[in-house]
Order: C-alpha cells, then sequence, then structure tokens
C-alpha cells in the first residue's frame, strides 16, 4: 500500500487511508518513522479527511508517533475527524495529547 | 422469532481483517441498520479479529471462525480462535491495559467492543483459545418510522 504523505512548512502531513486498521497501520509506521529520523519536523498532522474506518490500531498508531515527536518538541495534529472516529478518540483520551483543527 | 445464521473461517492473517468486518457487516445489512450501527459492528469484528491474529496467534499461522446470527431486530458475534489464549481477563479488558506495547497496541481494543456493542462476553483459556461473543440490538428506524425499505 502507498502511503500519502507530504512535508508543508516543517510538518508532515499524513493523508490517511479509508480504512486504517492493523494491516494499513503497519505500513504508515515505517514509512513515517523513517522521515522522522531523517528530518526536523515541527509536529505531524494525521489527516482524517479520506478515512471512513478506523479501530484501536489507529490510536496506537497516533499515540506511538506522538511519544516519538514529542521527545523532539513537535506536536501532532488530527483533522477530518468524522463523528465515529470522535468518538474512538475522545474514549481513548487521546484528545489530552493531539491537537484538533 | 425468525433467525438467520452465517458462519466464515479465514487464515489469521492481517489482510484479512477488512474482509471480515466487511463480510460480517454486509450480512448485518438484512436488518437495515444505520451508518451508525454499520460502523459500531465494523469496529468491534475488526478488534476482535485483530486481537485473534496479534495476541491469539502472535501472528502466526491459524484459523478464525466467526459466527453470525440475527434474530428478531438482535444481531449476534461470535469471534473464536484457538491461539494461545488470554492470562487475565479481567486485566486485558482495562482501558489502555495491553501485553504487546512494543507493537503500539492502544489497549482499547475490549473497551471498543463494549462500547460500540450492548454486551460483550469473553471466555478463554489458556493454550486452548478464545472466544467473544457480542450482541447487538438493531433498532431499525427506517422501520419504525414508517419508511419504505
Amino acid at each position: 500500500m502507498e502511503t500519502n504523505l507530504e512535508i508543508k512548512d516543517d510538518f508532515l502531513v499524513i493523508y490517511l487511508p479509508k480504512e486504517l486498521d492493523h494491516h494499513t497501520t503497519k505500513d504508515i509506521r515505517e514509512v513515517v518513522d523513517k522521515i522522522l529520523i531523517e528530518e526536523l519536523l515541527k509536529g505531524i498532522i494525521f489527516d482524517f479527511s479520506n478515512t471512513a474506518f478506523m479501530d484501536s490500531s489507529g490510536i496506537g498508531m497516533i499515540m506511538g508517533r506522538y511519544k516519538a515527536i514529542s521527545q523532539k518538541g513537535g506536536v501532532v495534529v488530527v483533522t477530518g475527524i468524522n463523528p465515529t472516529i470522535n468518538r474512538m478518540l475522545e474514549l481513548s483520551g487521546l484528545y489530552k495529547i493531539v491537537e484538533v483543527y | 422469532m425468525e433467525s438467520n445464521e452465517m458462519v466464515l473461517e479465514f487464515d489469521s492473517k492481517s489482510s484479512n481483517e477488512g474482509f471480515a468486518r466487511i463480510s460480517v457487516a454486509a450480512f448485518a445489512a438484512q436488518l437495515d441498520p444505520t451508518l451508525d450501527e454499520i460502523a459500531d459492528i465494523k469496529t468491534a469484528v475488526s478488534e476482535a479479529v485483530t486481537n485473534s491474529i496479534i495476541h491469539g496467534y502472535e501472528e502466526k499461522k491459524g484459523k478464525i471462525r466467526i459466527e453470525c446470527k440475527i434474530e428478531g431486530d438482535e444481531f449476534y458475534i461470535t469471534v473464536i480462535d484457538w491461539g494461545c489464549g488470554i492470562e487475565d481477563i479481567q486485566k486485558a479488558r482495562e482501558p489502555l491495559y495491553t501485553t504487546k506495547p512494543e507493537l503500539e497496541r492502544s489497549g482499547m481494543g475490549f473497551v471498543f467492543m463494549e462500547v460500540f456493542m450492548d454486551s460483550l462476553e469473553i471466555i478463554s483459556q489458556k493454550e486452548k483459545g478464545t472466544t467473544v461473543k457480542m450482541r447487538k440490538k438493531i433498532e431499525n428506524t427506517n422501520k419504525k418510522n414508517g419508511k419504505p425499505m
């Protein structure tokens, strides 16, 4: 699977796939972690605009990237959240560590 | 009461996660669920199947069986694996508790199953496997409002 991403104003923007599960998060994790080592970033933006489905694997993936980038002083932002995904982010307490746009 | 049953069995591979939740959702469609109810069912199935793959079989070869039943307006899902079983079910159900933090598991799987379904029962035996039983009432608002199906 191809992961769509770009670096905009020192932020890594990740355009998440239609379905975000254990299977699809594996690829994203690999690609993003490589970039995090190579680039000095202000933060990561997870764009959910195209994402219809997510399970707890998505929560784990965001938490993991937060741990990595917060150590370097970066932030994590989520955007384009649908109501179902919003509920999951609320239940898991993720809004304590990520910002919403 | 009218009932209808379906069984799926597939290999413990992450590429089957999407297949499993979409198949179950397609079967549930007969109850005319709302989009939210479909999303809840898909999430619950995805969590149970992912647990079997990652924890039950530790990403090794194995079979996962899903049994679904429609009875009246109730939808029943049973997810079975013959993997390593759960050491401590009480702990496993706690939010944010995971035995695999190194794999970035969030520890929210059972919490989501519990929240998105009406009931959740976990039966597990070490080295024998795990069975997760879930039930959800499909409100069927279209029928209640007298709209054509």
